[in-house]
């Protein structure tokens, strides 16, 4: 037993990281294949790659994934070759690396999810491939020894890994002048004072190799000897660092001092960050002068070994458990509250007055409590946007479409669960957009657009929303299409009554496409409907707006958490009911004179709009007491913008927050029924699915 | 008798924790984690230690580099080192081992052959150490 949860947390432990490494290691992997497609292949990227993949390498190893352990291992292989320059970065080389990148993860995934399918055969296929790869670009690389001409320590060169080496001999090779910088720092402050000293270094040139070393001061100093490699003159450098407090000795010229025709704009770029880098050398002087040097430096406190990351991973199912608790503590403090109330009724009114008293300070630090609960929980939706370009660029790339992708409000936040569920939608909607929607570049250039198409998603919060939009500068949905395809198919009879923007709804239905033939990207079987079932899973909506050969707009509305909901109780025919206070736009008190009914459907005129009603006890199959005559009724309006409905309801009891429970199974089938809830005084309560409501009637009417 | 103190450096979390779990008897030594080469260096100054297993492939300082500070040191001269790297960078390892490391293990390796060297090199009986 207890070997088995120790392998489940070994288990545990190498998917946390492993996800994470994956993770970084696909979007540094689309980021170089992006440079590489300039011709601008970062070695500094590469070799981040190649560590991830090394790491990758050695983590499955050491816990016995033996399948994914092989695979990252050839992964690593090519990687290491590509970055000591035995394989050229060429469109194959790198669509390798991205498709075992893919398999790689794919195999992570189903570890987590303890997936049986077997991936042999694809393994094998992609390590042929990279097999091929490494064959094919098999140039062991001319190993010029031009080390021994720089007059390189006995000591460094024998530090140096394999890689370093490669480093080196590339900016010889590019013609950079290679210097040696020693510096001198204190050891309490040596790790500052380092990083320092090479952030300032990288922005004009390669650190390749720091080596630490002891000098004169041993017991108070440490020394290092930097190997450096840029195009910056030894004169510019030497005045760069002249407040620094190091040696530099130019080891080997360059010839890049004088700027070839295609290098012009990046010089002066470089110009502008060694302006910039003076700049930063006069505050840094400021500073120096401030702080009296080694005669002070006991009383400052000693280096902290504690570790420099402030983060923790928490499952999110312990944030669930802490959420449920909050959402218990609210319930009690409900109950204590009641008690309070009842007490005061039956005339003990000082000891209420008290008990009231402590239950309002009660709520206010459970209210604390529960924004701070909530507060970890959500993560910004920048996070999806990093997985959305890799899809961009994939599908493009495969289409033979050109497409930009830019993104709007990366900070707004959500929580976790609904960004991990709105996820798979969004990725189902942008590979329409470059599916069906954008053109291609040709037929782009004849109709007047650029020929990159345009996909912007954007993200802001409204209330206690977040709306993601995703708008495309395609052609747009042909709705006279859509109408034909949606009489041919049945669903009307008559497409003249029906309008434009309700013809878009006949898109979310299961097995509904105008696309005559099934293309590869968005054909796989999941449509529309599944898009916006998933996006009703977590109480979103989803909107369209369309313009015919301008573009389609995706509006997908959605709650910021779903641990903790408020909610209205309303009681219908006798029993209550609770409707999410996040869908209420309003209440309003009709009489039933009020009422009009136009083709069979009761109606109301709202402010200059005609709003649909549904009577929830004829949609629940309640007996009804109802509509004696003069009686008034409550209508609570729900939906988005665009599409409203007012749901008549006998009366409005109160507000109270809730932690939705789902009904189980046996209960799944209940139309407008999204789950239940504890009041908190023995009593449960039925907690209306206004999305699902909203859709039911939609397509049938009243 | 005092709990000797193993440095473990290597940049990957998941690495450090498994081969602190491969490690027997850990209430007889200490183990002290670093992330890289720097961050080992950033810690020896205020820990004894008696024993480091590293990496090579680390960002900022790698495994050679600090093989190669501790050689020069004289306050680290004697520290035995463990090299634990991948088969790729064999030739990385060979270096390591003209510049001072008195061992290597290739990952993937057996517990019990890491356990061996510890025990070997904390309890001095392995005391060929280089100059």
């Amino acid at each position: 037993m207890t070997e088995k949860t120790s392998a489940d947390r070994a288990k545990k432990d190498f998917l946390a990281e492993a996800e994470e490494i994956s993770e970084q290691l696909a979007n540094e992997l689309s980021d170089l294949s992006e440079g590489a497609e300039s011709g601008n292949l970062n070695p500094e990227l590469l070799n981040s790659i190649f560590r991830g993949a090394h790491s990758l390498k050695g983590l499955s190893g050491m816990f016995g994934f033996s399948h994914i352990a092989e695979l990252s291992h050839n992964f690593e292989n090519l990687l290491d070759c590509l970055r000591l320059g035995k394989v050229n970065p060429d469109r194959m080389v790198l669509d390798v690396l991205s498709e075992t990148m893919e398999l790689l993860t794919e195999l992570i995934r189903c570890l987590a999810v303890d997936s049986r399918v077997d991936h042999a055969a694809d393994i094998s296929a992609c390590i042929a491939s990279i097999s091929a790869c490494l064959e094919a670009g098999d140039h062991p690389g001319s190993r010029i020894s031009a080390l021994s001409g720089l007059g390189l320590s006995e000591r460094v060169i024998s530090s140096l890994t394999e890689y370093e080496e490669h480093r080196l001999q590339d900016n010889l090779k590019k013609g950079n002048h290679i210097y040696s910088i020693h510096a001198s720092f204190e050891m309490m402050t040596f790790d500052t004072d380092l990083s320092a000293l090479t952030d300032r270094l990288k922005l004009c040139g390669e650190v390749v190799s720091t080596l630490p070393g002891v000098g004169e001061n041993m017991e108070t100093h440490i020394d290092f000897d930097i190997l450096f490699a840029a195009p910056v003159p030894a004169q510019d450098l030497q005045e760069l660092l002249a407040d620094a407090n190091v040696l530099v000795s130019l080891l080997h010229a360059g010839h890049v001092s004088a700027p070839s025709s295609g290098q012009a704009g990046g010089v002066s770029v470089l110009t502008d960050s060694i302006s910039e880098l003076t700049a930063e050398t006069i505050a840094m002087t400021g500073d120096a002068d401030n702080t009296p040097s080694s005669a002070a430096a006991f009383s400052e406190p000693p280096a902290s070994l504690k570790s420099m990351s402030r983060t923790v991973r928490v499952d999110i199912g312990k944030l669930d458990e802490l959420m449920n608790i909050v959402g218990e503590l609210v319930l009690a403090h409900t109950a204590i509250a009641g008690v309070a109330t009842s007490m005061s009724n039956d005339g003990f009114s000082r000891l209420a007055v008290d008990l009231g008293k402590a239950a309002k300070g009660l709520e206010r630090k459970i209210t604390e409590l529960q924004s701070g609960v909530m507060d970890i929980r959500m993560v910004p939706v920048g996070q999806l946007y990093e997985k959305m370009s890799r899809i961009v660029r994939k599908i493009s790339r495969e289409q033979g479409k050109k497409v930009e992708l830019s993104f709007f409000g990366a900070d707004t936040e959500l929580d976790k669960l609904i960004v991990e569920e709105v996820s798979d939608p969004m990725m189902h909607i942008i590979r329409n957009a470059i599916d069906h929607g954008i053109e291609l570049p040709e037929v782009r250039k004849e109709l007047g657009k650029g020929e990159q198409g345009q996909i912007r998603i954007s993200s802001y919060q409204r209330g206690n929303h977040v709306i993601i939009e995703i708008a495309d500068d395609g052609n747009g949905i042909d709705v006279e299409k859509v109408k034909a395809r949606a009489l041919q198919k049945g669903l009307v009879s008559d497409v003249s009554s029906v309008s434009d923007r309700d013809a878009l709804d006949f898109i979310f239905l299961p097995g509904f496409s105008t696309s005559d033939d099934v293309s590869d990207i968005s054909g796989r079987g999941v449509g529309m409907d599944v898009v916006r079932n998933n996006i009703a899973a977590i109480s979103g909506i989803v909107d369209i707006e369309t313009s015919r050969g301008k573009g389609t707009c995706f509006i997908i509305t959605l709650p910021i958490t779903l641990a903790i909901i408020k909610v209205l109780i309303i009681s219908c025919a006798g029993r209550t009911y609770a409707v999410p206070i996040t869908s209420v736009l309003e209440t309003l008190l009709i009489r039933p004179c009020d009422i009009e009914n136009v083709e069979r459907r009761e109606v109301i005129q709202l402010r200059e709009i005609t709003l649909p009603l549904l009577r929830l006890n004829r949609f629940l199959g309640l007996q009804s007491r109802e509509t004696t005559e003069g009686t008034e009724s409550y209508v609570i309006v729900v939906g988005s913008a665009e599409k409203r409905l007012g749901i008549v309801v006998d009366d409005l009891i109160g507000q109270q927050d809730i932690v939705i429970k789902p009904l189980g199974d046996a209960f799944k089938g209940f139309r407008g029924i999204a789950g239940a809830a504890d009041l908190g005084d023995q009593r449960t309560i039925l907690v209306l699915d206004v999305t699902g409501i909203l859709n039911d009637t939609r397509h049938n009417g009243n | 008798m005092k709990a000797k103190t193993i440095l473990i450096v290597d940049d990957s979390t998941a690495m450090r924790t498994m081969l602190t779990s491969s490690i027997e008897l850990l209430d007889e030594y200490r183990i002290v984690e670093a992330t890289s080469g720097f961050d080992a260096l950033r810690i020896l100054p205020h820990e004894k230690v008696d024993l480091i297993l590293t990496d090579i492939n680390m960002p900022d300082i790698n495994g050679l580099e600090l093989i190669s500070y501790l050689r020069s040191s004289p306050n680290y001269r004697h520290v035995p080192v463990i090299i634990i790297s991948t088969e790729g960078s064999r030739k990385d390892i060979e270096k390591g081992k003209q510049i001072g490391a008195n061992e290597y293990l290739v990952k993937p390796f057996e517990p019990a052959r890491l356990n061996e060297l510890i025990v070997a090199y904390l309890t001095g009986k392995a005391t060929e150490q280089p100059a």
